[in-house]
């Protein structure tokens, strides 16, 4: 099955002779803990003692795990192919045991040429306001600039946040997205382990990016980070979150829980770059409560997986606040990108925006799944939806199911979604200008995307441009 | 009656008061045997086939208790005092090709008017006739695509009990010019009927076709009307249907239409009446150069709720869809749109449009609008749009500073609001009657 999988990125990389091996790389696993594959009650007994949680932690994980097994599969609207994940042969935690390092020098040299190669330079550390690299499911390197430390911003692991700060973090924790909200998010709840847990104090304007990287560096592995973000009144940060991963054989399954909470007046914004390799399952929950005058915007990117299904989605819970996602799919051959966004307006004169563009290329699936939800007695509720999608070959596939109810005379909501290919004209007056024809192809691409794209900071956006053109060339000819 | 055709056993019955033809008492409809053995499997699919629940996704938003059958049962045939009346109170048109009238699935009459019906060798007849004289025609084409938008027990329902309707076959190159009626009467308590509508137009052929579906009292009914429509290489059809239902009738629309080469189908819905409404319709573009237009027109009221499911399956290349729905909700009323359009892989060089725009005008009023693509093909032309707003305040304003009062203003705005899409009618006549339907309902 993987293989199979595996076989079209292979030729395609072999066809153009690029340089695809880049972030293929692994070195030598040392994991001192290790769970060992499948799940039951032992496995959460066993992370538990690993990572030395208070009992209720203990409790929490244990209930999750009797949600997980309860639930069934929503396959009845989802891909048939997450009847492919086998829960037994996957591990549940792995970690290189060590508690986060609190400086550089700290981190081990091979973890150390790991960011290396995903490009994290050392110019830019300096102004990244702080870097929580996240290797394997431990935060193995976490280190913030004094002057955060100072203005009361906790930015830490999700065990040492539940652990050390449990009268901010504990309030919120699994109260955004709860335990049994769907299959997923009650497995994270069961195994979670690494993430970031932030809070930033009342008035606090975070003026960097907080930024951290992920990897999968273990066969089989499932990645199930939890991350807990709470804006207090008035405050603003940024957080991004990249990722890439090393090829392996058989599918690995990463599933999370993002959290946010945007208390009065805050301005939350988390961006995702997502590129895990094609045999990893990704299968994320992520959620935002915007109370008054709040402000949430998600941006997503999914350029890698075999799977992803992916939903940001904002509560507005609030008067005037305001829900932004803007999503950006690409779904290569054997890709199904499964994104989309949720609107769950929940007092007056709340907005709400979802700008989704996406590109199917050979064999690939974009699938744009909404959900805008206006409940009674609301006044001056907004929505705009917009999504676009182009699709690049004859056998490329694209799906749009939003669904939107509108109740009461103050709201509107509008829905617009296209599907089209690339203009043969632009082609044609590229190429006689004197482009090849994936040249000309790449451009139009990335003119599709480009209003998106410049909404991302900058090393994301040249980043992300670099991957389209990769996958562009790939699939034309 | 046939004496082969089994029982099934009244315990397996969930529904014991609709019973399966082969119990019918004497005045039930002697439908030859090959239809009766069709009848007989679809009521055993009807039996196997689960109700739906909630987490259907072809009935999400939707209200499963809505659609109990248990009320129901077969209705009775009216009593001859009657007809004269229904009669009466079946007007449409002033000029048309021929009219037919049901009261409780049982012919009322059928009138040629001039003889543009007969003198082409034009097939027009109750169902009931063509059952038994039309049996290739019947076989096949009669409920050939099945429902797919989640009415899969209902429509095996209407198989197992159809009795009568419209049968109407145009023959290759016949043009009529003036619409055909068609009147469908429901009377008395727990009443349930099936009425069916199939028309096969042959190639180059032309032809419009308008049903009504209405109520003679406000007892609660259940309708559970099907539609054949086939539309031949280079035919057009149209076909309209205006349903005026009391509130207290459960109502189920399916229709399927099959466009080939060059055809062109359109098809417009006016919902006014019913408690709950429940339609689908599906058009499979299936010859090149094949058109459909599908389009609806939905004023609700008082508790009502109306359910509309849309499908464009576009098999070929060069074929050409274009949707319009438009609800206007009052009081605590509710309308759900969910609509695919569905591109197969080599369908080329498809142009889809859907559009379901929702005027809430109360704020109890609910819309639940779920547009949908499936595309598997590279070059389309495929969009959707789903609005759902209020009354503009400025052109309130506008009127209202005209001295116009602020009742007559909103009718205006809403009038106006839906009659964008009578005007998609190319049928002049036709869209003066369904101008004043509509002002009946708004006044």
């Amino acid at each position: 099955m993987s293989t199979e999988l595996l076989e079209p990125i292979a030729d395609q990389a072999a066809q153009l002779d690029i340089d695809r091996t880049a972030g293929n790389f692994s070195y030598p696993e040392q994991h001192k803990f290790d769970a060992g594959t499948g799940l039951s009650h032992a496995t959460i007994d066993y992370i538990s003692d690993v990572k030395n949680e208070p009992d209720w932690i203990r409790e929490f994980r244990h209930k999750a795990l009797d949600v997980f097994f309860s639930k069934p599969m929503p396959t009845h609207w989802a891909s048939k192919d997450l009847e492919n994940i086998i829960f037994q042969k996957i591990r549940y935690y792995l970690a290189n045991g060590q508690k986060p390092k609190r400086s550089w020098d700290e981190v081990t040299d091979a973890e150390k040429r790991t960011f290396e190669r995903l490009g994290i330079p050392e110019q830019e550390r300096k102004f990244l306001a702080g870097v929580e690299a996240q290797f394997d499911s431990e935060a193995v390197y976490s280190n913030m600039k004094k002057a955060l430390g100072d203005e009361g911003v906790i930015f830490v692991g999700s065990t040492e946040g539940l652990k050390e700060h449990p009268e901010i973090f504990r309030k919120w924790f699994g109260k955004v997205i709860p335990t049994g909200d769907n299959k997923f998010s009650a497995l994270n709840a069961a195994v979670f382990s690494g993430g970031s847990f932030i809070y930033v104090p009342k008035g606090v304007k975070v003026k960097h990016p907080l930024q951290a990287y992920f990897r999968i560096n273990a066969e089989n592995f499932g990645q199930f980070e939890r991350t807990l973000i709470i804006a207090d009144e008035g405050s603003e940060v940024m957080y991004m979150e990249g990722c890439t991963a090393p090829k392996f054989e058989t599918a690995t399954l990463h599933s999370a829980v993002v959290e946010l909470v945007a208390m009065k007046g805050a301005k939350l914004q988390y961006i995702t770059v997502q590129n895990w390799s094609a045999n990893v399952f990704n299968l994320v929950t992520k959620r935002a409560i915007a109370h008054e005058e709040a402000e949430v915007k998600w941006i997503d990117c999914n350029i890698g997986s075999r799977l992803t299904m992916k939903y940001p989605g904002v509560v507005l819970k609030g008067r005037k606040a305001r829900g932004e996602v803007i999503s950006i799919a690409l779904a290569g051959d054997g890709q199904h990108q499964d994104t989309g966004a949720k609107m769950i307006h929940a007092a007056d004169e709340t907005t709400s925006n979802i700008v989704s563009k996406s590109i199917s290329l050979g064999k690939g699936r974009s699938t744009y799944r909404g959900l805008v939800h206006i409940p009674k007695h609301l006044k001056g509720c907004k929505n705009n939806t917009e999504c676009d999608a182009l699709l690049i070959n004859s056998t490329s596939r694209t799906d749009t199911y939003p669904a939107i109810t509108v109740r009461g005379t103050g709201n509107s909501s509008q829905h617009e979604a296209s599907v089209s290919q690339i203009s043969a004209e632009q082609i044609f007056y590229m190429q006689q200008r004197g482009l090849t024809k994936a040249q000309a192809m790449s451009l139009s691409v990335n003119g599709f995307v480009n209003d998106l794209v410049r909404q991302f900071p900058m090393e994301y956006s040249v980043e992300l441009k670099r991957l389209i053109d990769l996958e562009m060339e790939g699939s034309v000819g | 009656m046939n004496a082969t055709v089994e029982l099934p056993a009244p315990a397996s019955i969930s529904l014991p008061d609709i019973c399966p033809v082969s119990e019918a008492g004497p005045d039930f409809a002697e439908h030859p045997e090959y239809f009766r053995a069709r009848q007989q499997a679809a009521w055993e699919k009807f039996t196997q086939l689960p109700m739906p629940v909630r987490t259907d996704e072809n009935w999400r938003f939707s209200d499963v208790k809505a659609v109990d059958l248990s009320p129901f049962q077969r209705a009775d045939a009216i009593a001859d005092a009657d007809r004269a009346a229904l009669l009466a109170r079946s007007i449409g048109l002033a000029e048309t090709a021929g009219r037919m009238a049901f009261a409780n699935d049982r012919l009322l009459t059928q009138e040629f008017h001039g003889d543009t019906l007969r003198a082409k060798g034009v097939l027009w007849m109750p169902l009931e006739q063509a059952i038994a004289t039309q049996r290739e025609l019947i076989e096949k084409h009669f409920m050939r695509e099945g429902a797919l938008l989640g009415s899969q027990k209902f429509g095996a329902l209407h198989e197992s009990q159809v009795r009568n309707g419209t049968f109407l076959y145009v023959p290759r190159g016949v043009e009529i010019a003036l619409p055909i009626e068609c009147f469908h009467w429901s009377q008395g308590e727990g009443a349930a009927n099936f009425p069916h509508t199939i028309i096969i137009a042959e190639p180059m052929s032309k032809v419009t076709v308008v049903d009504y579906f209405q109520s003679v009292g406000e007892d609660p009914a259940l309708v559970i009307g099907a539609n054949d429509i086939i539309v031949g290489d280079g035919a057009k059809v149209t076909y309209v249907a205006v349903q005026q239902c009391n509130r207290q009738t459960l109502a189920f629309r399916l229709n399927n239409t099959v466009v080939s080469r060059d055809a062109s189908a359109l098809a417009l819905v006016l919902n006014l009446g019913g408690r709950y409404v429940r339609s689908e319709a599906v058009s499979h573009l299936r010859g090149p150069g094949g058109r459909s237009d599908m389009l609806s027109i939905t004023s609700t009221e008082g508790s009502q709720w109306v359910d509309q499911r849309t499908l464009q399956i576009h098999e070929a290349p060069n074929t050409a869809s274009d949707l319009l729905y438009k609800n206007a909700l009052n009081d605590q009323s509710r309308t759900i749109f969910t609509g695919l359009i569905r591109v197969d892989p080599d369908a080329h060089k498809t142009d889809a449009y859907q559009k379901v725009r929702n005027l809430l005008l109360t704020d109890e009023a609910e819309a639940n609008s779920a547009p949908g693509l499936e595309i598997e093909a590279d070059d389309v032309r495929c969009t959707h749009g789903a609005t759902s707003g209020q009354v503009d305040t400025e052109e309130l304003f506008y009127l209202l500073s005209r001295g116009i009062p602020l009742r007559a203003a909103q009718r205006l705005v809403v009038f106006g609001f839906l009659n964008e899409v009578t005007e998609r009618l190319p049928n002049e006549p036709l869209q003066e009657l369904l101008r004043d339907r509509l002002h009946a309902r708004l006044d």
